[in-house]
């Protein structure tokens, strides 16, 4: 028992860091009254600039490397979604529609620039991937040191700090207060003062941020390179999470800690007595079909705010 | 004004495409490619010759459908954003029946491509039904139903159609919508007579939301639900309805791919993306069956040029992918694109 769970637990927790960073971003953006489509575009891009700014600079830096490069990846990420916060806020396009573009956009770019600046459609392995660690002092606790410190990346624990600071800021803070008062009645907010749109694009910025960190955390831990298939679903998987922990970001840090788990089951299953006989699919359709039965209220009602998904024209009722 | 007002409606397509190649073209220049001989490549590879022009037509077939898919959605107000599950389930319902049915073509292909529109059908009659009953959103549910549809054909590959396998056999002809006549009149390419089937689909939706009593509740319902409600209409039924015949176009662009193109199906990594550029073709369509048919016809050529911009002027395939993300962006944008016109025609007057 002590064995599968010090096999589990550290996997679970390294695959879903980057579902935590980009559901975190989800749960801004839609919070404010924008539904990300585009956090896969997201990831993508964050996935992108996360391994070519490690390869270009690994000389440079390096141990430091795959840090500057989450960095990076996160300020991109952010400016990235800009074009998203443009097109759905200030152009009033569907959101939806905005959001698939971004994804479209992202994979496109990603490629593109992938094929000219190397040549081919993949990248070479980045030397400076996130190492794992034992913790210190935490991992010398008996029990639960080996399973939760020892052998696990410093990224999965970032993510869950984060997740606290998220909280923090949205139900302890003014700036909290005023983004969720935005994404539920506008022209509430907005008669008490709140910029509407400034608010919008904060909400939007963030999960580009978290995002591309979410993307860029994937890649420098899992995959190590970057090509068409280096993100495939996550982005949406983490959508899931933001709607299965019900807009609230511990919540949604929870439910990717369930899918991650998940995830790792479907990896690691294999070599756990109970799990070997279960077929890998549906630990790996598990997140949707669960995220479906939440919507439809048999696992306590999830309800999106307000006014997620409609564009506000200011003076209109 | 209506004139006025329909203009627009076809301008800002146009306009949308033309910014999208003006993109594609600077997006060349920066990055030290000629673009002249970019969009050369881009016209050889879609129409360069007859070989091209069977592909191109070959690529457009499933766009057609999943355009109509998410048009006919978007009419009754829902976005069917799960085209691309209802493709995959009703791609791999038509290998199925294909493969584990024998029977002459005269039942065995007509049987195949139903089975594609029934898989299609029940996988959009999910959300459809949680919609209608639930008020859940359809967008949500859709996207997930996209991945467990794509686990679960992959899971159905290796365990079911194959031992263990990652393709499976091919489909006996009977079941095959491969033409010789079509094949050998555009030199070998993969055309085949699903094109007319997809035709024949545009004409049926254009037929459904024109001129019968459904067509129209859907369009009321899409228009205004309570107003519709208050009418005697019922709601539910039109949006379960709707979302049943979305799925039944999606599916039916799977058998296009199933019995036409490939006769076999594979374990895909992750998304085929028929079903997400079928957004773009019903968006830039604006929802009209024939709109739909050109979009989808732009998208095909697009796609298929882009084959031979490496060869042709070293250009990765890719940019036609960001040409069509930004196509998407400016027509979703149209209000600024609108509003930039009429500021235009007032500086006239």
């Amino acid at each position: 028992m002590f064995d599968i769970l010090q096999s589990i637990v550290p996997t679970a927790l390294f695959y879903s860091a980057p579902l935590i960073f980009t559901a975190l971003g989800g749960v801004f953006s839609e919070r404010s009254g924008v539904i990300n489509i585009g956090l896969e575009g997201l990831m993508v891009m964050g996935a992108f600039v996360g391994i070519v700014f490690n390869l270009t600079f690994a000389d440079v830096l390096g141990a430091w490397t795959p840090w500057v490069s989450i960095v990076v990846a996160t300020i991109v990420g952010a400016i990235f979604s800009i074009i998203h916060a443009v097109a759905s806020i200030s152009f009033r396009s569907d959101q939806t529609i905005s959001g698939v573009a971004i994804n479209m956009l992202a994979l496109g770019i990603g490629v593109y620039l992938t094929k000219i600046w190397y040549g081919k459609g993949q990248t070479d392995m980045v030397q400076q991937p996130f190492y794992t660690t034992d913790i210190p002092l935490l991992s010398e606790i008996p029990i639960i040191g080996p399973i939760f410190f020892q052998g696990v990346y410093v990224t999965s624990y970032l993510a869950i700090i984060v997740a606290f600071i998220a909280w923090y800021v949205l139900y302890k803070t003014a700036f909290g207060l005023r983004l969720r008062a935005v994404g539920e009645h506008p022209m509430a907010a907005d008669t008490n003062g709140i910029n509407v749109y400034k608010m919008r694009y904060i909400g939007v910025i963030l999960s580009g941020a978290l995002g591309g960190l979410g993307g860029s955390v994937f890649a420098l831990t899992i995959v190590s390179n970057f090509s068409h298939s280096t993100i495939v679903g996550q982005g949406f998987m983490a959508l899931a999470a933001v709607i299965f922990g019900k807009w609230h970001p511990l919540g949604a840090m929870g439910a990717a800690l369930f899918f991650g788990l998940a995830q790792s089951l479907s990896v690691v299953g294999a070599g756990v007595p109970l799990l070997a006989d279960v077929p890998q699919v549906y630990l790996l359709i598990a997140p949707y079909v669960l995220t479906i039965l939440a919507l439809a209220g048999f696992i306590g009602r999830a309800e999106a705010p307000k006014a997620s998904g409609i564009p506000y024209i200011k003076g209109n009722r | 004004m209506a004139n006025n007002k329909r203009l627009i409606t076809i301008l800002i397509p146009i306009i949308s495409v033309l910014l999208g190649l003006i993109a594609g073209a600077i997006i060349m220049l920066a990055s030290g490619y000629n673009p002249i001989a970019g969009y050369t490549a881009l016209w050889n590879g879609a129409f360069g010759d007859s070989y091209t022009i069977g592909e191109t037509i070959r690529r457009t077939t499933p766009y057609i459908l999943t355009g109509l898919s998410i048009a006919f959605a978007f009419r009754t107000g829902l976005f069917n954003i799960g085209a691309e599950g209802q493709v995959i389930v009703g791609w791999l319902a038509a290998i199925w029946v294909g493969l584990a049915v024998d029977a002459p073509m005269i039942i065995h292909l007509p049987l195949a491509i139903l089975a594609s529109i029934a898989a299609g059908a029940l996988w959009a009659f999910v959300p459809g039904i949680l919609k209608a009953k639930l008020g859940v959103h359809e967008v949500i549910v859709t996207i997930m139903m996209n991945y467990i549809a794509l686990f679960s054909a992959n899971e159905i590959i290796r365990k079911v159609l194959t031992d263990g396998g990652t393709t499976t056999e091919s489909i006996p002809a009977t079941a095959s919508l491969a033409s010789p006549w079509l094949q050998s009149i555009t030199f070998y390419s993969r055309m085949h007579y699903g094109i007319l089937i997809a035709l024949f689909a545009a004409v049926i939706m254009w037929f459904i939301i024109e001129r019968t009593t459904l067509g129209y509740e859907l369009k009321a319902v899409g228009y205004n639900q309570h107003a519709s409600k208050y009418a005697g209409m019922n709601v539910s039924k039109n949006i379960v309805l709707t979302m049943v015949i979305a799925g039944a176009f999606a599916g039916l662009a799977g058998a296009m791919e199933g019995l036409g193109t490939y006769g076999t199906i594979s374990v895909m990594s992750g998304n085929i993306n028929i079903g997400f550029d079928g957004i773009a073709v019903a968006l830039l369509g604006a929802n009209n069956p024939l709109g739909v048919v050109f979009a989808a016809f732009l998208f095909g050529a697009l796609k298929e040029g882009a084959g031979e911009m490496p060869t042709g002027a070293g250009v990765p395939t890719e940019l036609v992918d960001i040409i069509i993300a930004l196509i998407i962006f400016f027509v979703a944008s149209s209000y600024i694109i609108r509003w930039a016109l009429l500021r235009f025609k007032k500086g006239e007057k």
